[in-house]
């Protein structure tokens, strides 16, 4: 710092996060963007009519809790690297990737319930294709989710998360929320219009 | 403090990577990091484009110019692409025009265009070393390059490319059955987009990131050149809106290949109904112009960018109401998503909609004619120095401005029934998107190819250049708006079947001609660049005695940019021919207390709050 005021007029340092923070939010911008432009094609394609309204799986209210539940964990997780708690970040972290792949699993056995009753993706009633799209797209961005956590999880055994290097699980745990966040507006979203 | 603890974070690791770098051939030409390099190998990329979307049209403007002509010398090219007659095949010259659609909007206009400039300029013009990850930005070039050579192979395969147009309709592009260039040649268009998508996507992110994150010391939004504003805003959008379209291939690709029927319904082929029912082709209308319409101007913004500056440094004068074209560009930026529907008057939509969308489309005729007066005006009483990217600024202002024109018309739901896809359609972009975005590309390369390659263009071949082009497509253009009001359809393969249009032989022959001759002159161009790249003359530090940071570089900046500390910014970027000063331009890295000649009273001032913190 003492060398800046060898200049006579200093200008001011430009206002800045940390880039590779930003890049996450705007990468999480671009998945709304897509899930936005699918929930709206939803609505304009229900206006249409030759819609087929259907039971929600029981599933997904299960799974909501799940995915719930799991974003607790990455956050216990995260309070865990604060404090420097080493042993309890690694737990957390596999605990939180255990949940994903429970939450995995489960619209796995959505997709069999909607089968069961007669909700296919190839059919000629878009509202039960659209289904399959959004789980199958939400659970394709969870999977990178579940490799991000992993490769968090790598880091952790290496030592390389403490509370003066959090920048990896912050990351890790803003997407992983995100990740959450999208599932919670994907299923009220199909309660309210299917 | 947190942030000046990222950028020296920054600079201390590029400083470390100084020291232990040994590039070789592929580290440093092909797997770079380094954003100039990654800007010029999308230069090269564009170009290449360019003379395939440009041959393209050249074909099938030698079948509507001259449709008797025998075209059997174009059989080594296309070969079976040419009948046994001699003449073109329809259903080439539908994957010709679609083919020459996608070529110019995407990968000439969106990644030769923002790729190139967007990651040359904006670390050296906001003084970063780099862009915030090389990583990602090469990654951005390297899936632009394999959508590239997938879309190339697209067009020798034996069903032909993609020919539904290069909005890809359905049901014509969802259907393999109702052309043969449904099949496999939409698969790969696809395909090819869907990788484009995340070519921008990772670019655009790049972008944002650094223009927020590393700007250098003293360098805040109100000091940013208009290049940056413009090309931060073009990311801006294309990161809203290309997810958008992902979202729309997506169930296109669902419906082509997994028999979802999200787009078809009642759909009759050779007497046998589809099974499909119940889809909505406009649905992927909307989805596609919530792309295509921000799309526009994704081409458009960064040429006038480029084209704010080149103006300004080479009126000498500072560009007049800087703040009014910030505050435009953000009015395009916003109106340019609520006006998708412009697009589709004609579809079956509800009329009232239409008059709303015309309401929001005519809007934007306020801030782009802001931004033409505000050209104009800085024009005006300036010392103009007519370099070749001069020419080519002002050349982009007057297609803006006629292209611009046609716009209030086609904008107006109710003439657009009779305008619709009619010739004077095709007139109005090319103008006001295609040519003005073109020759903002072509400014850029004249004005930042001594910073590029360390040498000189020849510019009395850039003069010749541009007459040629600047006069040619007008004569290209012009006419097309009277075929175009007669009501002729675009994308028909021939005039000759209609007699109401057998009076346009001559016109149309007029302007095959002339589309020969403008892309003849590219020819001149592509010399003049290579030429120059191997042999120019020298450049000299700052050729065109410009104010914005990427001069104070040395002539062949390497990896990092500055060799020493990073310039900070005292001042914004257009002090040109101020009152007083010594020269007619005062850098944006010259302090206030080194001028006190010619600076303004509130400046003064600073100076003396400079001073009195640098004592304490």
């Amino acid at each position: 710092m003492v060398h800046q005021n060898i200049h006579i007029d200093e200008p001011k340092p430009t206002l800045s996060m940390h880039p590779k923070k930003f890049a996450l939010w705007l990468f999480i911008v671009s998945i709304v963007m897509l899930f936005a432009a699918l929930t709206s094609a939803y609505i304009v394609k229900q206006s249409d009519g030759n819609w087929l309204s259907f039971e929600l799986p029981g599933v997904f209210a299960v799974n909501t809790v799940i995915i719930a539940l799991s974003s607790l964990t990455m956050h216990v997780a995260y309070l865990a690297a604060k404090k420097d708690n080493l042993e309890r970040i690694k737990w957390m972290l596999v605990v939180t990737v255990i949940l994903g792949l429970t939450f995995l699993a489960g619209q796995y056995i959505s997709w069999s319930e909607l089968v069961r009753n007669n909700v296919y993706f190839v059919s000629n009633y878009a509202s039960g294709s659209f289904i399959y799209v959004f789980t199958g797209l939400h659970g394709l961005h969870l999977v990178s989710g579940i490799i991000f956590l992993l490769i968090t999880f790598a880091s952790s055994v290496k030592m390389r998360i403490h509370s003066k290097n959090l920048v990896q699980i912050e990351m890790c745990m803003t997407y992983w929320h995100f990740l959450g966040g999208l599932w919670l507006y994907l299923y009220l979203f199909l309660l309210f219009y299917l | 403090m947190a942030s000046t603890a990222v950028n020296e974070q920054l600079d201390d690791h590029i400083e470390d990577h100084a020291h232990e770098h040994h590039d070789n051939f592929i580290t440093k030409y092909i797997f770079s990091t380094d954003h100039k390099t990654i800007a010029k190998q999308y230069l090269i990329t564009g170009i290449f484009w360019a003379i395939i979307g440009g041959g393209m049209s050249l074909v099938f403007r030698l079948q509507l110019g001259f449709p008797e002509a025998q075209l059997e010398w174009l059989r080594p090219f296309l070969g079976k692409w040419i009948t046994t007659s001699g003449k073109l095949d329809p259903e080439f010259y539908l994957a010709l025009v679609t083919m020459h659609g996608t070529i110019m909007v995407f990968f000439v206009l969106t990644a030769g265009l923002s790729g190139t400039f967007s990651n040359y300029l904006i670390p050296l013009q906001i003084g970063a070393r780099d862009m915030a990850s090389g990583f990602m930005n090469m990654l951005s070039y390297w899936f632009f390059f394999v959508s590239s050579v997938v879309m190339f192979i697209s067009l020798f395969i034996e069903t032909g490319p993609a020919s539904g147009g290069w909005v890809i309709y359905p049901p014509l592009s969802a259907l393999p059955q109702a052309m043969s260039g449904s099949g496999l040649g939409m698969t790969l268009w696809l395909v090819s987009m869907a990788l484009f998508i995340v070519s921008t996507l990772l670019g655009g992110i790049n972008y944002i990131t650094t223009i927020i994150n590393l700007r250098t010391k003293g360098m805040s939004f109100a000091k940013l050149p208009l290049t940056i504003w413009a090309f931060f805003l073009t990311a801006v959008i294309g990161l809203l809106s290309f997810p958008v379209l992902l979202g729309a291939a997506l169930l296109l690709i669902f419906d082509r290949s997994f028999g979802t029927s999200f787009y078809l319904s009642d759909i009759y082929i050779a007497g046998e109904a589809l099974p499909n029912m119940g889809g909505s082709p406009i649905l992927f209308q909307h989805l596609f112009w919530f792309l295509g319409h921000p799309e526009v101007y994704i081409v458009l913004l960064p040429a006038l960018g480029i084209t704010s500056e080149i103006i300004a440094t080479n009126s000498r004068k500072p560009i007049f109401g800087y703040k009014a074209m910030i505050i435009s560009m953000l009015g395009i930026t916003v109106l340019s998503f609520v006006v998708w529907a412009h697009h589709m008057f004609v579809s079956g939509m509800n009329p009232f909609l239409g008059s709303i969308f015309m309401l929001l489309t005519l809007i934007i005729a306020v801030p782009s004619a802001v931004k033409v007066f505000n050209y104009l005006t800085t024009l005006w009483k300036g010392n103009i120095v007519f370099t070749p990217a001069m020419l080519f600024s002002i050349g982009l202002v007057s297609f803006f401005i006629s292209g611009g024109l046609t716009g209030l018309f086609v904008g107006n739901s109710a003439i657009d029934i009779q305008l619709h896809d009619t010739y004077f359609i095709v007139a109005h972009f090319h103008l006001v998107m295609g040519s003005a975005a073109f020759f903002g590309m072509l400014a850029g390369i004249y004005h930042w190819f001594p910073k590029m390659f360390g040498r000189m263009m020849d510019s009395k071949l850039g003069y010749i250049h541009f007459w040629i082009s600047f006069v040619g497509i007008y004569m290209v253009f012009f006419p097309m708006h009277y075929i175009g009001i007669a009501g002729f359809p675009r994308r028909y393969y021939s005039f000759t079947n209609f007699d109401a249009f057998s009076t346009f032989v001559d016109l149309n022959s007029f302007v095959s001609v002339a589309a020969i001759l403008t892309f003849g002159a590219q020819f001149i161009f592509l010399f003049n660049f290579f030429y120059s790249i191997f042999r120019g003359k020298k450049a000299p530090a700052n050729p065109w005695r410009s104010n914005t940071l990427e001069w104070t570089t040395p002539r062949n900046p390497g990896h990092g940019n500055w060799p020493g500390e990073i310039p900070s910014v005292h001042r914004w970027p257009y002090d040109y021919s101020k009152p007083g000063a010594k020269e007619d331009y005062i850098p944006q890295h010259i302090p206030l207390s080194e001028t006190p000649e010619s600076n303004l009273q509130h400046e003064t001032r600073f100076v003396k709050e400079e001073k009195v913190s640098a004592k304490t």
